[in-house]
């Protein structure tokens, strides 16, 4: 960037000013077909192959509701403690931007289908914070725009664009919160506590996948400086599509230090829209406008009212899965962690891979060491997330077995793990190309254990002269001699019994 | 063999049952058509656009089928035209605009799928005021269209071309949309008939939105029984339209070969006179009234103090929708584009192809609606405008309690001079005056021919109202008096216009 | 009255994008003026408590179950573009934001 802006450090800023926030999120829906036509939404497709006369706003087209797009709208409004609306319209948004069809958006506007909720978000520490929420609406998403002949794609510069308009009309549900306040210093971390907790909970509804890296779930962040004890918000700063967990909490914490600076030199704050930089985690201001927007929303005549009946509503709170936070805290008792540990485990994107490995049969402790430990380390060092890690949690949930039955100790079963990472096969595959299993036949370790004895006369002397700990040494000579795959216990009850000696 | 005087002189139930018994064949009946619009057209300018290869392979296509012992449908091979302003896969469509010069649509309007499903015969695209804006054809891009009756004259709009078309004996049925009075009005100034059907009945799937809530697509025909018989091929549930009514069509056909109004309540609305309408429509109204009595209708004096502000409503409601219904034409995904040569951003070139395209009567009912819609005015114009729709609403209902159906005068006065009106937007709007009540409640109305103005002699219409969802009775009263005027005349009304 | 000035004229064309000619901006603020002027009685009914109708028949609930139809071609969707590039509708540059 090239302009630089005044920031004051975040703890000064803190000192003088109390942080509002406001988070808009749009999330695509996993519907098959678009919001109001029947286009598939399957992404990768050619350009252009998946509209039809209704997404590309041809003369003469009409819309007509997806069912399943109303149903996962009423699904996040029950989810998130909403009232659901008895009787609510489409309006259109009037507006003229290239990559929208019919140069209105249809949405919601004074007559959200959900409306009134709130969800209750986990901090780091484990601390619950209550955020409230305004509205969920239904609306749809727009085309695609490539930008030719300017500088890296940028809009800025080119010479035309191409569209592309397949993502024109796909469903989404835009959840907006009421005014957080009280956050106090921890508001970027409740903002990134917020739109995690929020992406969970699309997920364990089955609504969307809500990937933010692939804009399923995009998070626009308003904040508002007041000076300590006044009730009076101040004027709010929009920062548009900040698109990962970590940049909301980047965002909101740029944008506190940035307003206070203005603040603090006697400024104003504009109301504006801003972009947010993932290199630099800041924000530039957008095209300032002319004229304030005027959007002309009125009741879309093409569509009739959407009345929910009460026994539908019913119907799908009761086909509401366990919801996140619910399920967390069982998972935490059931599985004696803390808070704290859950926190990691989320923080490592483990949980879901955890739980399907006990699904898969291992033991609790077990799965969660294994994704915690060493495969965490090797996602770590690779560069990737644990999901991208070529093993699944039945491989896991395999090598966690073979432990446990003595077939492979701790040191093989890595050894298996990273065989499977290296697209070795299978862990029993691995087991059986690398020759990984526990060697616990006497007469197999016999003759090490008789040669490690030999080999150390000074060290079996001290054993025999009862320094019982000194087996140690002798032990891993044996696993020495036989590359670990000795099973250590049994080669340190040889070890005693043929040197006289009880472990006492 | 029958010749082509004869032929486009016959009706479409008689063109239908002639083709079915094989007295004539669906080319003949084509030909026929065709070659009048050959001889005539240039005068009458009732097309934009004659399918001619496309109407002459329907009617292979019926002949062939007639052939083979296929079933046919209701009207097989009766010739059609088309309003302009429903898209049609492979043909132009502009909707009487610039801005869509030279378009040819992807896929057929749901009407348009209909019309061929019932092997009817589409003759070519009928000219209309751009996007249906007026009550004239004049606000037509490709120029005017004359009245049969009076080449000089208007043959109201927006569908004068398919009003004219029927006049002039180039087509037995055509097609039209009725947003504020586009099929009754010219049905009226032509002699001839013209159904709006309730709201929903007919789907807008590919009809060109002008005002969604109020805009309806129906039947224009010379008599009662073929609006009828097209109006039941047209009519019915679309999945493709929210607003289309998902319910068996009302028995419409039936109704046209029962006409009666036999101890029928006919009611009279009270504002439905006065000030502006011409002496010579307020006799012919008159006496349809008295007619109606004397076949046995009692006649009820309606009083429906709301519909004085229906125009001031409807010039509220419509501009607003379309505004919005407007905005797609951008230049941008097709139709015309204008000033993109290289120095003009896409916001510049979608302004200088919108102010190009557009012409003035669609600019002014734009900048309207933008106005009625934006932040500080809604509440009291749009908002205000719904409000009055209830009101108007409410007094349909109340007079439904009251009678069967209404009568009024469909316009009124007869067909003015081309250019009369043209700068004089609120002169023009009063045209629509009797229709507008029926498109914001959204029930059914028809105009029927009801004799010539005595000062200009120059059809008048009688428009008959129905309750929403009961479209047969406008069937039913209307082929009464169709019938009885006939008698009464010697001949249907439209031979007495003068021969082109 | 409402007194619709030209400026006014002018920001209403901008919202509709419509490039008005000077003579046409003073042309339909007198315009704009008198049908507004005719029409603006209906805001006497603005006090009534009368519920607004936007849609004539009171339907609700219309809607479509979630399967896909068929889609036009790509040929057929770019058939009435003015210009088209790499299957995409090319458009003059986009003053957006940056
Ligand atoms: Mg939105
Ligand atoms: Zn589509």
């Amino acid at each position: 960037m090239t302009t630089t802006t005044d920031l004051v450090s975040y703890e000064d800023a803190l000192a003088s000013y109390d942080p509002v926030m406001g988070l808009e999120v749009h999330v695509e829906l996993g519907t098959k077909t678009k919001m109001f036509c029947g286009c598939s939404t399957e992404l990768g497709a050619e350009p252009n192959s998946q509209t039809c006369p209704v997404c590309l706003g041809l003369p003469g087209a009409l819309p007509v509701v997806n069912a399943t797009g109303v149903e996962s709208a009423i699904r996040i409004g029950l989810a998130l403690n909403c009232e659901i609306a008895e009787w609510c319209r489409f309006a259109r948004k009037n507006y003229f931007y290239p990559d929208m069809p019919k140069n209105f958006q249809t949405s919601q506007y004074d007559e959200p289908i959900a409306f009134n909720g709130y969800l209750d978000v986990q901090l780091e520490d484990g601390e619950t914070f209550r955020v409230e929420i305004e509205r969920a609406h239904m609306e749809e998403d727009t085309g695609k725009s490539t930008h030719v002949g300017g500088a890296t794609g940028r809009i800025h510069g080119a010479s035309h664009s191409l569209l592309d308009y397949n993502r024109a009309g796909i469903p989404l549900i835009e959840i907006v919160t009421k005014p957080i306040e009280g956050a106090g210093e921890r508001a970027p971390e409740v903002a990134k506590a917020y739109v995690r907790e929020l992406r969970e909970l699309i997920k364990a509804l089955g609504v969307s996948e809500a990937r933010m890296e692939q804009g399923q779930m995009r998070c626009d962040v308003n904040l508002s400086l007041r000076p300590h004890g006044r009730e009076k918000f101040g004027t709010r700063s929009e920062t548009k599509n900040v698109n990962s967990l970590r940049s909301v909490e980047r965002a909101a914490r740029f944008e506190i230090q940035r307003h206070a600076a203005v603040l603090n030199s006697g400024g104003t704050i504009i109301q504006e829209t801003r972009h947010f930089h993932e290199d630099t985690g800041s924000t530039t201001s957008g095209r300032v406008k002319e004229e304030a927007e005027d959007y002309r929303y009125f009741p879309e005549p093409d569509l009739v009212p959407v009345a929910p009946t009460r026994e539908w509503v019913e119907e799908i709170r009761a086909s509401l899965p366990e919801l996140p936070l619910v399920r967390r805290n069982r998972l935490v008792a059931d599985w004696g962690i803390s808070a704290t540990d859950m926190q990691a485990i989320l923080n490592a994107g483990a949980l879901e891979l955890i739980v399907a490995t006990i699904d898969a049969g291992a033991d609790a402790a077990s799965a969660r060491k294994w994704w915690m430990g060493e495969l965490a380390r090797s996602a770590n060092e690779s560069g990737r997330t644990l999901d991208e890690l070529a093993i699944t949690p039945e491989q896991v949930a395999r090598v966690s077995e073979l432990v446990s039955k003595g077939d492979l100790n701790d040191k093989l079963a890595r050894q298996v793990i990273e065989g499977v990472l290296a697209g070795e096969g299978t862990p029993d595959e691995v087991v059986d190309k690398r020759g990984l299993k526990v060697v616990s036949d006497d007469s197999a370790l016999g003759t090490a254990v008789d040669e490690a004895i030999a080999g150390n006369p000074g060290i079996a002397d001290k054993i025999r002269g009862g320094k019982v700990a000194a087996a140690g040494a002798l032990v891993g000579a044996v696993m020495k001699a036989t590359r670990g795959q000795a099973d250590a216990a049994r080669v340190k009850e040889l070890i005693l019994e043929k040197l006289g000696v009880s472990e006492g | 063999m029958t010749d082509t005087v004869n032929i486009i002189k016959l009706t479409a139930a008689e063109i239908a049952a002639r083709i079915a018994s094989g007295d004539l064949t669906a080319v003949e009946v084509t030909e026929a058509h065709l070659a009048r619009i050959e001889a005539v057209d240039e005068k009458v300018h009732a097309f934009l656009h004659v399918d001619r290869e496309g109407a002459l392979a329907q009617a292979r296509a019926v002949d062939e089928k007639r052939e083979r012992g296929e079933k046919l449908g209701p009207l097989a091979g009766v010739p059609l035209a088309l309003k302009d302003i429903f898209t049609t896969e492979g043909i132009p469509t502009t909707v009487g605009s610039k801005i869509l010069e030279g378009w040819i649509p992807p896929y057929d309007a749901t009407l348009t799928k209909r019309l061929k499903a019932a092997d009817v015969v589409i003759l070519g695209k009928t000219n209309m005021d751009e996007f249906a804006m007026g009550s004239s054809t004049e606000n037509s891009a490709y120029g005017p269209t004359g009245n049969p009756w009076d080449l000089t004259r208007i043959p109201g709009g927006s569908g004068g071309g398919s009003s004219a078309a029927l006049a002039s004996y180039e087509a037995p049925l055509a097609i039209g949309t009725d947003t504020g009075g586009s099929i009754r009005q010219p049905a009226s100034v032509t002699g001839t008939v013209g159904v709006k059907p309730t709201y929903g009945a007919v789907s807008r799937y590919g009809m060109v939105a002008f005002s969604s809530s109020l805009d309806q697509g129906g039947p224009c025909a010379r008599t009662v029984l073929d609006a009828a018989l097209l109006h039941e091929v047209i009519a019915g549930h679309d999945p493709l339209d929210s607003t289309s009514i998902d319910a068996p069509v009302p028995p419409v056909v039936e109704a046209a070969r029962n006409g009666s109004v036999d101890g029928m309540r006919v009611g009279v609305v009270k504002q439905f006179r006065g000030e502006g309408y011409q002496a010579g429509v307020i006799q012919r109204f008159d006496e349809s009234v008295a007619l109606l009595k004397e076949l046995g209708a009692e006649i009820v004096e309606l009083d429906c103090p709301s519909f004085d502000l229906a125009l001031s409503a409807y010039y509220l409601i419509a501009p607003s929708e379309c505004s919005s219904n407007l905005a797609r034409f951008d230049g941008l995904r097709y139709g015309v584009r204008t000033g993109d040569d290289g120095t003009h951003s896409a916001e510049e070139v979608t302004s200088l192809t919108r102010e190009a395209g557009f012409g003035p009567e669609v600019k002014r009912r734009i900048m309207l609606g933008t106005y009625a819609l934006s932040s500080g005015y809604y509440d009291a114009y749009y908002g205000s405008a719904q409000k009055v729709r209830t009101l108007i609403t409410r007094d349909f209902e109340k007079a439904f309690e009251q009678v069967d159906v209404i009568v009024s005068p469909t316009t009124p006065t007869t067909a003015f001079p081309i250019g009369e009106r043209a700068d004089d937007p609120m002169a023009m709007y009063l045209a629509d005056l009797c229709t507008i009540p029926t498109n914001l409640a959204g029930n059914a109305a028809m105009s029927l021919p009801c004799g010539l103005a005595p000062e200009d002699n120059l059809p008048v219409g009688l428009q008959i109202i129905a309750p929403a969802l009961k479209d047969d009775r406008l069937y039913k009263v209307g082929a009464a008096v169709e019938a009885a005027f006939v008698e009464r005349w010697g001949h249907p009304l439209l031979e007495e216009a003068p021969s082109l | 009255m409402p007194g619709i000035t030209r400026e006014e004229v002018a920001h209403l064309a901008r919202l509709a994008r419509l490039e008005l000619k000077p003579e046409e901006l003073d042309h339909f603020a007198g315009q704009l003026d008198d049908i507004i002027g005719a029409v603006a009685r209906v805001s006497e009914v603005a006090d009534q408590d009368v519920p607004p109708t936007s849609h004539p028949l009171p339907l609700t609930n219309v809607m479509r179950a979630d399967e896909v139809r068929p889609s036009l071609t790509p040929v057929q969707a770019l058939s009435g573009a003015p210009a088209q590039e790499q299957q995409r509708f090319k458009v003059p540059q986009i003053l957006g934001e940056d």
